[in-house]
């Protein structure tokens, strides 16, 4: 052992759990100690009936209403019925915006002539808020389910798209002349060097667009549906059913941050090289 | 016979006010290793990237056994300084991934791919994820990917810049072992005079405004250290510190003269 390691061992260790201990809760500890201190303000107040029910229902309640509406239903159907019509519309959403975005975001990125043609298309539409075009949309092709589809596709394909353009367009040119000096034809660099550079990127995409997409299906549903957590929602409030409106929230909020949980768990499992090194 | 040939070459970027090289003539056949050895400016990467096919000479004429180069093509390997992995694949399909674009069948192209990781003292970092090895493993890697492809000719853009003093002389002795029994004809270009003294069979001087050949040098460094003779022995011998000192000299000299030029 060398006096380096002396002094290491020694000097350092004697304070090192001093101020451990002073910060020994976790970032993630304080976030859901927050979230506790939250619901028991919720609890105290109305416990304490210092807020009428019609307000803010207590979370008795609520969870109470939550095993009716699993159980029974809610305006003809139950929970997980209005869920599954969110989650159906998102969904096939999400699919098409994948196998669309992915490919226009590469020509974007690859080629002059696309980027010319879809850049302004997209850069147009963007910063509308989709349910500022909803009503053409309901004008054009119905209330049915295509338009409440065909809203949220909107909505995620542009992030996706310009996520994908932006991943192509930063691709290691180092990278790309390897592969062109090992032989690689214009298909092979976009499937084995442009592809996967740029999949870090697209999944931010995916992680924006659906985080676009969500809100605003739920907001769409508020307007024009019959089914749909943000139907529910909006139903119940019409009749002042606060439970039920508290309820709806917080599965939104729950499926929102779900969603973002399990993108960020396969951004780690299939970009795991990404901020390693270079 | 001469393999590669370069007849009369300039270079120019669009919009340059001067070319980057400028009447470039050089040839490199079998058993030779070229090292084109310049300070930053000289157009030495330039020069490479022409070999390479990346870029196309604005005069002149680049030949491969007598068919013209134009674009880059797996018979003319390369082997960067650094970045050029890619890291969504293991150190295996890396190697073998010249072989994975023509088409070859994976058992093939994974066998010549581990044939060629034990060649650069590599077998069994297989299934190794690239951000886990070391500079000097990674350029191993690089080399090993350039070799599996069975180019006519290696091409080297400043392999070893990046690597620490000790990796680098490693690096030095393991590409003269490679190049004497791969016998691939070995284009390398790098700033470290030593570096160039003691690897090259051919060795030339770059000087900038614009990049031209200011001195050929035939050498027989790397050659002795390829029969067998030790790395410290060769590198102190008085006829390797003369060489050094006489490259050393001459680019100082070179310098001079474009500053003067630039007054």
């Amino acid at each position: 052992m060398n006096s380096y390691e002396l002094t290491h061992d020694n000097a350092p260790r004697a304070k090192a759990p001093a101020v451990q201990r002073r910060w020994s809760l976790s970032t993630r500890a304080i976030s859901v100690l927050t979230m506790l201190v939250i619901l028991g303000a919720w609890w105290l107040v109305t416990a304490q009936a210092l807020i009428e029910p019609l307000f803010l229902p207590p979370p008795s309640a609520v969870l109470e209403k939550a095993w009716l509406l699993m159980t029974k239903g809610y305006m003809d159907s139950t929970l997980w019925q209005h869920l599954g019509a969110s989650l159906q519309r998102i969904g096939l959403a999400l699919l098409f915006a994948v196998l669309t975005a992915i490919p226009v975001g590469i020509a974007i990125g690859h080629n002059r002539i696309a980027r010319g043609i879809f850049d302004p298309l997209i850069e147009f539409y963007r910063p509308i808020p989709p349910l500022a075009y909803l009503p053409l949309i309901v004008i054009w092709c119905g209330i049915g389910e295509f338009s409440k589809v065909l809203l949220i596709y909107l909505a995620i394909f542009a992030p996706i798209a310009i996520a994908t353009a932006t991943g192509v367009r930063t691709v290691d040119q180092t990278k790309l002349r390897a592969a062109q000096s090992l032989g690689a034809t214009r298909w092979q660099l976009i499937r084995h060097v442009i592809l996967p550079s740029a999949l870090p990127d697209i999944l931010t995409g995916v992680r924006i667009g659906l985080g676009v997409g969500w809100s605003t299906l739920v907001a769409a549903e508020l307007i024009a549906a019959t089914s749909g957590l943000g139907f529910m929602v909006q139903s119940a409030a019409q009749f002042l059913v606060t439970d039920v409106v508290v309820l709806g929230i917080l599965v939104i909020a729950v499926i929102a941050f779900a969603m973002e949980m399990g993108l960020r768990a396969l951004q780690r499992r299939l970009v795991p090289w990404h901020g390693q090194s270079h | 016979m001469a393999l590669l040939k370069l007849e009369r070459i300039s270079a120019q970027y669009p919009g340059a006010a001067e070319p980057v090289l400028a009447d470039i003539s050089l040839s490199l056949g079998p058993r030779q290793l070229l090292v084109a050895l310049g300070p930053s400016g000289s157009g030495k990467t330039s020069l490479l990237n022409l070999i390479a096919g990346f870029v196309a000479p604005s005069a002149g004429e680049i030949s491969l056994d007598g068919v013209a180069v134009k674009g880059p093509s797996a018979e003319r390997g390369v082997v960067f300084q650094d970045d050029a992995l890619l890291p969504w694949q293991d150190v295996l399909t890396n190697v073998a991934f010249g072989l994975q674009l023509a088409g070859v069948p994976r058992a093939q192209r994974e066998a010549k791919a581990r044939e060629m990781l034990a060649l650069v003292d590599l077998a069994g970092f297989d299934q190794r994820q690239i951000w886990q090895l070391s500079g000097g493993q990674k350029q191993r890697v690089g080399l090993a990917r350039a070799l599996a492809a069975d180019p006519r000719l290696l091409l080297m853009d400043e392999p070893f810049g990046a690597l620490d003093a000790f990796t680098r002389e490693q690096m030095q002795e393991l590409l003269l072992q490679v190049w004497q029994r791969t016998a691939k004809p070995v284009f390398l270009i790098t700033h470290d005079i030593e570096e160039a003294v003691f690897l090259a069979t051919d060795l030339i001087l770059l000087a900038p405004h614009p990049g031209h050949i200011a001195e050929r040098l035939q050498l027989d460094f790397g050659r002795r250290y390829a029969a067998g003779e030790s790395a410290r022995a060769i590198k102190s011998d008085p006829r390797f510190i003369d060489t050094r000192e006489h490259v050393l000299a001459s680019v100082f000299s070179q310098r001079g003269v474009s500053r003067e030029q630039h007054a």
